[in-house]
């Protein structure tokens, strides 16, 4: 048995690689859902890969793992959104940066860019501020929902005769006639042939349970605003020039018409400190209104929050065998998202042939597409009213927002969600902009119907997170 | 299926089942709309009482005021659609919605919107902190325990001091959850004053005027919340800091008109509509809080009423708008509603002050309207009649309200 | 000697829709009496004032469980305003009671609540399960 240890969006995608060779592959998350640590809350961008420091890893994977999502999208059926990126000159100063970030694509090998001219660029982002002189513009970058190709490798796995598991956190691990014992939290124990470390913020604490040391981690906090669907701001992904540290503050569009106003990036003690901050927000909005002035931070804000990056002292991710079978896969900063898929390829293709020398051979009767979950309001009429035919629910609003169906919703609890959260990021129900106050209490009810739990044991995403204490008259 | 009908109606809450009751009565044929499976909107789970003593003189609780409007539109042939779902509203007068018999269309000849508001939400606030289970606005917390039998809470904290929260303060109190006070940005209560009374001082919850929310603290569940008090400016006053150990924040911080799905009209951010309740787009008339957010369910049944009447008359051609005057908010006035009149029809004027007043007088010019009005302040809606007048120079009226004495 | 101490108050009466702000000067002795009353428009006003002051009454409205209805709360109400001072003890009472679907609107629930006269009444429709 393959075991991955990590259901992020690295994870999920190392563990459908693998799967693709070996029928017996198991996806270990320790929270309640696929896609919820670090790949819930980051800026859901495809990089161009044009300005990764040349020679690094992250330069190596992130291109490739660019093309890779042409791919991905169609086998795993997601949205990605090639909507382009553009890093904006602001002032003189900043027009040599952009030669700059034009001598690294060349040296990164990637060639899809163009140096836009000011009215280039006001004819396709006319809201940019007026000091905007001139971009750096890449049009193979854009943006995915990073949950949902997880949610959806974990199915294909799932599909494919793997299994997924949540809840799951590992705390020992044992060696045994040359495999891994893993013991996790919950007291259950599997024993594992080859072991693929890819726990994000834990990956440097997974490392320690089999004896290998890989660079320390450090959580990278990064603030965000949710602006509404109101006003189109951007049409592609705007960046400010970027500093030695991070790509700064940008305003992104959302797969689903909303913007994204961050990130900041301040180290933090805990890798649980995903709380917002006073001065954090402040400054998203001071830096991206000089990118898009008109942002409107009183009116139009849906949420905000933060997300931590796993940052390790060599800003470069960290991907190679440990002591026997195992592969450490840390250190998946920015662009991790991006090069998720190229990781997977670089894991299972390298590391495991090659470096480890264990023969793989495809799957005959591997399934390589998912089939998308249903969102009706996407499809046509047509296909949208036969569905209601076999199966009324799906003729029944019950995110009104987001317009998700009753229908959907049954279909995210049998795949598996059992927290409200789970539910959100599968079906995008209690997304929009009454943040679930019409639905959630639907959703909840559904669940406790489904699956036979009380509401009071309903949570809405981690441990502790209970939504109903008791009833109100018990009979 | 097609349908094809005189007037379609959008959300059945009191506004709309007054709405779909009165276009009946004026001769139209109607269909109702409503997306939940249970028509009466914010009424079923509104149990306090105080509901109905203009619009039938009687003290009513929410639920009382909706069936009283269900068993008149019961003995009508009024077509209800429950559980049922507009998802687009055409220009050519075309309503395509769904529900569990599937996709349909209905062509009408006019339209009524009374899609009512949503409560805005914590979240889109921006206040810092962890992202915790236990923040519920006050409309989903009452839901919960009114209709659901769910106790959300052990111990609570209410921000915002409008209506459904200082009901929510007393409900939630006498269900045994410890209310720890009511926190309200402004330095005056946002609801009625007898609310204030009835609510708060009956049970001694406390009041914390000029404070805000500054931070949201807890493991999953919320267990603290920041408070701060405000200085005249807004800004907060360094060591007034105050720590309240609650397991939720319940929130009254604002309604926000929903104007979906129809997207051609002129919002603002409600539907933008005259004295006929008639909106930019001749043959769609709105009516109740998806125009403006009205302190009682009496004004928007009202409202709808009168929708629903030109609605139909509309529709048979009966009711044209021939000129439109404008109304224009003068000084110290928040809202104003509606922003239009037709002259040769009867106007209720709806218009909330901007600020505190002793004793205000609130003009109407150049129709040398005046009323007193004591103790004005934004959170208590005056409401003045207007009726019909001929003056065809007159292209703008200006409401304005001063201090008197 | 008794020293009669007068108090102020702003009284909201809520007999009728216009809601009267009143403003009481009143004796606080073993017999309140009002001294001076000023913005009722009508003599109920001083009435609900004079209560107000002395024995302030309030209609309950809560809900009762519901067994085996299409939703499990029934919400009731006082057919009259009780005494604010029972209020715990008649929310206790009901607290403790149940009813079974269906319940119609008007449904006496709790008869002459701990004597005071007034019922506990349903006011909403629950259609059995």
């Amino acid at each position: 048995m393959v075991a991955v240890i990590g259901g992020g969006i690295v994870g999920s995608l190392i563990a459908r690689e693998i799967n693709k060779y070996v029928e017996d592959v198991y996806l270990f998350e320790a929270k309640n859902g696929i896609g919820t640590g670090v790949t819930k809350a980051n800026s859901g961008i495809l990089h161009g890969g044009y300005d990764d420091p040349p020679g690094s890893l992250r330069a190596q994977l992130c291109y490739k793992g660019n093309r890779l999502y042409d791919e991905i999208s169609r086998e795993l059926s997601i949205e990605v959104k090639r909507i382009g990126s553009h890093v904006v000159a602001l002032d003189e100063s900043e027009l040599a940066v952009i030669d700059e970030l034009e001598e690294k694509a060349t040296r990164n090998n990637v060639k899809e860019y163009r140096i836009l001219n000011r009215d280039e660029l006001f004819e396709m982002e006319p809201n940019l501020s007026e000091n905007a002189l001139s971009s750096f513009y890449c049009p193979i970058a854009g943006i995915t929902e990073p949950w949902e190709v997880a949610i959806q490798a974990a199915r294909s796995i799932e599909l494919n005769g793997g299994r997924v598991f949540k809840g799951k956190r590992l705390v020992e691990v044992a060696k045994k006639d040359g495999k891994f014992e893993l013991s996790f939290e919950d007291g259950s124990t599997y024993t594992a042939d080859l072991v693929i470390n890819a726990a994000g913020l834990y990956a440097d604490e997974v490392a320690k349970l089999f004896g290998d040391d890989v660079p320390k981690i450090f959580p990278i906090k990064g603030e965000y605003f949710l602006l509404g669907k109101d006003v189109r701001y951007v049409n592609s992904v705007i960046f400010p020039m970027p500093s030695e540290l991070t790509k700064g503050c940008l305003v992104i569009p959302t797969v689903d018409g909303g913007f994204l106003a961050g990130p900041t990036a301040h180290g933090v003690q805990s890798k649980q400190d995903f709380s917002t901050t006073r001065d954090g927000l402040a400054e998203v909005k001071e830096k991206t209104l000089k990118l898009i002035p008109s942002l409107d931070f009183s009116r139009n804000v849906v949420k905000t929050f933060a997300g931590l990056r796993p940052e390790s002292g060599g800003k470069d991710f960290y991907i190679d065998v440990g002591t026997d079978n195992v592969i450490h896969v840390s250190g998946i900063r920015s662009p991790g998202l991006t090069a998720a898929p190229a990781i997977a390829k670089y894991v299972t293709e390298y590391l495991i042939e090659e470096k480890l020398h264990i023969n793989l051979e495809k799957r005959q009767n591997y399934i390589e597409h998912v089939e998308k979950v249903s969102h009706f309001v996407e499809t046509d009429f047509d296909y949208w009213s036969k569905a209601i035919e076999e199966d009324p629910e799906a003729g029944q609003i019950i995110c009104f927002c987001n317009k998700v169906t009753k229908q959907e919703i049954k279909e995210a609890i049998r795949n598996g969600a059992r927290t409200i959260d789970e539910v959100k990021f599968a079906t995008r129900a209690s997304f929009g902009e009454c943040q679930g106050s019409s639905c959630t209490s639907k959703i909840l009810k559904i669940i406790c119907d489904e699956t036979g739990l009380r509401p009071q044991d309903v949570l809405l995403n981690e441990k502790g997170s209970w939504i109903i204490d008791s009833e109100v008259r018990s009979i | 299926m097609r349908y094809e009908t005189d007037v379609v109606v959008i959300g059945a809450g009191g506004g709309g089942m007054a709405a779909a009751l009165s276009a009946y009565k004026s001769g139209a044929d109607v269909i109702l709309i409503e997306r939940e499976e249970e028509a009466g909107g914010v009424l079923n789970q509104c149990i306090h009482n105080g509901f109905g003593l203009h619009y039938y003189k009687k003290d009513l609780t929410g639920p009382e005021f909706k069936e009283t409007l269900q068993e008149e539109l019961e003995k009508t042939n009024v077509r209800v659609l429950k559980g049922t779902f507009v998802l687009d509203v055409s220009r050519d007068k075309r309503i395509t919605f769904v529900n569990s018999d599937g996709i349909h269309e209905i062509k009408t000849k006019a339209l009524v919107m009374t899609t009512g508001a949503r409560e805005r939400h914590f979240n889109s606030l921006g206040i810092p902190g962890d992202r915790v289970s236990g923040i519920f606005t006050a409309g989903v917390a009452q839901k919960y325990i009114n209709l659901q039998n769910l106790k959300p809470a052990n111990s609570a904290l209410i921000v915002g001091s409008g209506d459904i929260g200082l009901i929510m303060a007393r409900r939630l109190h006498l269900e045994g959850i410890e209310v720890k006070g009511v926190v309200e940005i402004l330095p005056y209560p946002g609801g009625l004053e007898r609310n204030v009374q009835q609510c708060l001082r009956d049970y001694d919850i406390p009041l914390y005027l000029s404070h805000s929310v500054t931070r949201v603290e807890g493991k999953n569940r919320l267990s603290k919340v920041y408070v701060s008090q405000l200085d005249g400016t807004g800004n907060i006053i360094p060591n007034s800091e105050k720590v309240f150990e609650v397991d939720a924040l319940i929130t009254s911080v604002g309604l926000i008109p929903s104007v979906k799905p129809v997207e051609f009209v002129k919002t603002g951010p409600g539907f933008i509509t005259s004295n006929t309740n008639q909106t930019t787009e001749d043959w769609i008339f709105a009516a109740g809080n998806c125009t403006v957010i009205f302190d009682l369910v009496d004004y928007v049944a009202r409202e709808g009423e009168k929708a629903g009447k030109y609605a139909a008359l509309y529709a048979k051609d009966e009711y044209i708008s021939q000129e439109k005057i404008t109304i224009k908010k003068g000084k110290n006035i928040n809202i104003i509603h509606p922003s239009y009149i037709d002259p040769n029809q009867a106007t209720k004027l709806y218009i909330r002050v901007s600020r505190v007043f002793q004793k205000a007088e609130i003009t109407i010019e150049p129709l040398g309207i005046k009323i007193i009005e004591e103790e004005a302040r934004p959170s208590e809606m005056v409401e003045i009649q207007i009726k019909p007048f001929k003056d065809n120079l007159c292209k703008e009226i200006e409401v304005s309200a001063h201090e008197l004495g | 000697m008794n020293l009669v101490e007068y108090k102020k108050k702003k009284i909201i009466c809520t007999n009728c829709p216009l809601g009267c702000k009143i403003n009481l000067v009143y004796a606080d002795a073993d017999e309140v009496e009002i001294i001076e009353a000023q913005g009722n428009r009508c003599k109920r006003g001083l009435e609900f004032a004079k209560q107000e002051i002395t024995d302030p009454l309030r209609v309950v409205v809560t809900s009762v469980r519901v067994e085996d209805g299409e939703i499990p709360m029934a919400s009731v109400r006082s057919d009259k305003p009780v005494p604010l001072r029972l209020m715990e003890e008649i929310m206790g009472v009901i607290r403790q009671t149940k009813v079974s679907a269906p319940v119609k609107r008007g449904d006496i629930i709790i008869e002459n609540v701990l004597n005071t006269g007034a019922n506990i009444i349903s006011t909403r429709t629950v259609n059995k399960k």
